[in-house]
């Protein structure tokens, strides 16, 4: 394969402030790659650095191989998709994708032609000769999409073009932005702070964070084997315990809490240093009530202090027994568990590997709602 | 409200819109009607006076008067060109390019010569112009001219003191444009590989188009209606055309050529102003927003 954008080394400082840190990575072409990361973490930096509007203070970009940094942003074979779409509001829909077309200096029918079949390609045939603000925000989406493919990048960088739209519409955006990447075949590189939508729509994803990739890792690696407890905490939901751990005369690892619980671990860990650790759960690998089998299962008794309805989304706000922490455990709709009621009391088990352990960090991380 | 008690009195809007009329029919109207009725009057031979076209026919009689309207007009459009020039690059880089901090402060450094009256500000131009003048001692010293030349009373000066006295009337209304242009805007026509050129023509320039137009209207009735930069500034030789009705009403006593000639250059200003918005395809109603 191919690789369309490699970024060796790269760094950018404002000042005493490092946004970039030294960041590596390749894209392969025709690939969706994510930057996911909280706001502030320096993505869009990154992503203005590819597409020429910030000098790296070190570092090199190179599409296709080639080395882009003395290329003026007007001359690299990259376009970017605003976050606000950046369409121009003084041109019909015709002319903003047009518009790029026109500056390479081509006329006449073949710019018809281009821009007609770019917007079948977005679903939007005879939108031509709309004025933007007719446009719903959903279609100046897609509009924005357009304009810069039709240019045919080597590169497409999208920065959150999906954050202005309500919620509905964005779930339908992902579908649409994903079948359209796979169509059009041109590699992505996506930046976004919603984890939801680096998973659904990206091959590989790089979970960023104050400057730094934590992980690059496919979307189901980063969920199952988080490489850090950043990740484990940004990507998806997770249910932290703050444990110590211990190892029994045959070696296996196990994680104790404060209250006494003892947790046994599918992995060995390197014990010396400071035997704090913070041990992650995801509330769907939880099980409620288990009934015993062949594979070891941890378990604790907890109470259930709240039902939280939220349809398929569904989940148990419980609180383990002798503990003031709260735990969110998946409650699947499929009325096995109708009977469960607020101040039940019930089991709650999950299977040795679905536990991750990291060394308490002292990270945190500001969830954006 | 309107429409379930429309015969209700609304005292309010009576009280308001009163002093407001009348400044408008006292100040405006009235005077102007007055004139115009002026200007159609003329006084025969035995001191009579009645109806008569005698005061418009003179102004396209005698050359002296329809050139100095012409070249009003045609100065008055150089000029307002020129501000628009200069004005454009000064209100991108207050609005675009200066830190938020020293926005204000550029705006205000625009704003201060107008605390001056426009008497000061043009004898100011004529301390730095003048023979004796500033400029003239610094050349003469570098030795650049061997002896003084004058620089005052000629259509250059009289073209950078008008410029220099309207500047700030198209730079205000088209920061308040250029301030909503959205950087991205920019940044995307540069990103789908615009030259700076093209981006001032089809983005930049478009999208201040209502900012220019307020501001090239102000400028040029401004400019058109000056009197004293001009008298000051141009000399002998470069008359306006404020000066022909200054001079018929006050030097020849004659008002009735002088309201003549003062509907004449309403009428001007009037078109230009029309034509131009047309061109522009611009509505008068967004332009005065």
């Amino acid at each position: 394969m191919q690789i369309a954008l490699s970024v060796k080394n790269l760094t950018k400082k404002f000042g005493d402030f490092t946004a970039v840190n030294n960041i590596s990575f390749d894209v392969e072409d025709g690939k969706f790659f994510s930057i996911l990361g909280p706001s502030g973490c320096g993505k869009t930096t990154l992503l203005r650095m590819i597409a020429g509007f910030h000098k790296p203070t070190s570092g090199i970009i190179e599409i296709r191989g080639e080395n882009v940094l003395e290329v003026e942003p007007n001359k690299r074979p990259v376009n970017l998709v605003f976050q606000n779409l950046a369409l121009f509001p003084m041109m019909n829909v015709f002319e903003n994708i047009a518009f790029g077309l026109r500056r390479r200096g081509e006329k006449g029918p073949e710019v018809d032609k281009k821009v007609n079949l770019m917007l079948e390609r977005v679903g939007l045939p005879g939108y031509g000769g709309k004025q933007v603000n007719q446009l719903s925000g959903g279609q100046k989406q897609r509009i924005a999409i357009a304009r810069a493919l039709v240019l045919d990048p080597t590169v497409l960088l999208l920065d959150e073009p999906l954050g202005a739209l309500d919620a509905k519409l964005r779930e339908h955006m992902k579908v649409e932005l994903k079948k359209l990447q796979v169509e059009v075949g041109t590699t992505f590189v996506y930046i976004t702070h919603d984890q939801s939508e680096a998973m659904v729509m990206s091959d590989y994803v790089a979970v960023m964070n104050s400057g730094h990739f934590e992980q690059l890792d496919t979307p189901q690696n980063l969920y199952s084997n988080p490489a850090s407890s950043f990740v484990a905490q940004f990507v998806g939901n997770n249910n932290k315990f703050l444990v110590g751990l211990k190892k029994d005369e045959s070696g296996n690892f196990y994680a104790t809490t404060p209250e006494g619980g003892e947790f046994l671990l599918s992995e060995p860990f390197d014990l010396e240093g400071q035997n704090t650790f913070e041990m992650y759960v995801r509330p769907e690998a939880m099980i409620i009530n288990p009934k015993a089998g062949k594979e070891k299962i941890n378990e604790l008794n907890a109470d259930v202090k709240a039902i939280l309805f939220d349809g398929g989304n569904s989940r148990l706000l419980v609180v383990p027994e002798n503990s003031k922490q709260e735990l969110i455990v998946a409650l699947p709709q499929n009325h096995q568990f109708d009977h469960i009621k607020a101040k039940d009391k019930i089991r709650v088990g999950w299977y040795p590997k679905s536990a991750v352990c990291f060394k308490k960090s002292e990270e945190k991380i500001y969830e954006e709602l | 409200m309107k429409n379930s008690k429309p015969h209700k009195i609304r005292w309010s809007f009576i009280i308001f819109f009163t002093p407001v009329a009348l400044w408008l029919f006292l100040l405006i109207v009235f005077p102007h009607l007055e004139l115009l009725k002026m200007s159609f009057t003329g006084t025969d031979f035995y001191g009579k006076s009645g109806f008569t076209l005698e005061n418009y026919g003179e102004f396209f009689k005698e050359p002296i008067y329809w050139r100095t309207f012409a070249r009003t007009a045609l100065y008055s459009i150089f000029v307002t060109f020129i501000v628009l020039v200069i004005s454009l690059p000064v209100t991108f880089y207050i609005t675009k390019i200066a830190r938020v901090k020293s926005q204000g402060f550029l705006t205000i450094l625009v704003l201060i010569p107008f605390w001056v009256s426009e008497l000061i500000r043009v004898y100011g131009w004529m301390i730095l112009l003048r023979e004796s003048g500033v400029i003239n001692r610094f050349l003469v010293k570098l030795g650049i001219f061997s002896v003084p030349h004058e620089m005052l009373y000629n259509d250059i000066t009289m073209v950078m003191g008008l410029v220099y006295t309207s500047m700030l009337f198209m730079i205000v209304p088209i920061i308040g444009v250029m301030e909503s242009l959205d950087d991205a805007l920019i940044e995307a026509a540069y990103d789908l590989g615009a030259k700076k050129t093209t981006i001032w023509r089809k983005i930049i320039i478009p999208y201040v188009t209502p900012g220019i137009m307020s501001g090239s209207i102000i400028v040029f009735m401004l400019v058109l209606g000056s009197y004293l930069t001009p008298k000051l500034m141009g000399g002998k030789n470069a008359l306006w055309f404020t000066e022909q009705i200054y001079n018929s009403m006050i030097i020849y006593f004659n008002w009735n050529q002088g309201a003549a000639f003062g509907f004449l250059l309403l009428l001007l200003s009037s078109l230009i102003i029309f034509v131009a918005l047309k061109v522009t395809k611009q509505d008068f109603k967004e332009v005065v927003k």
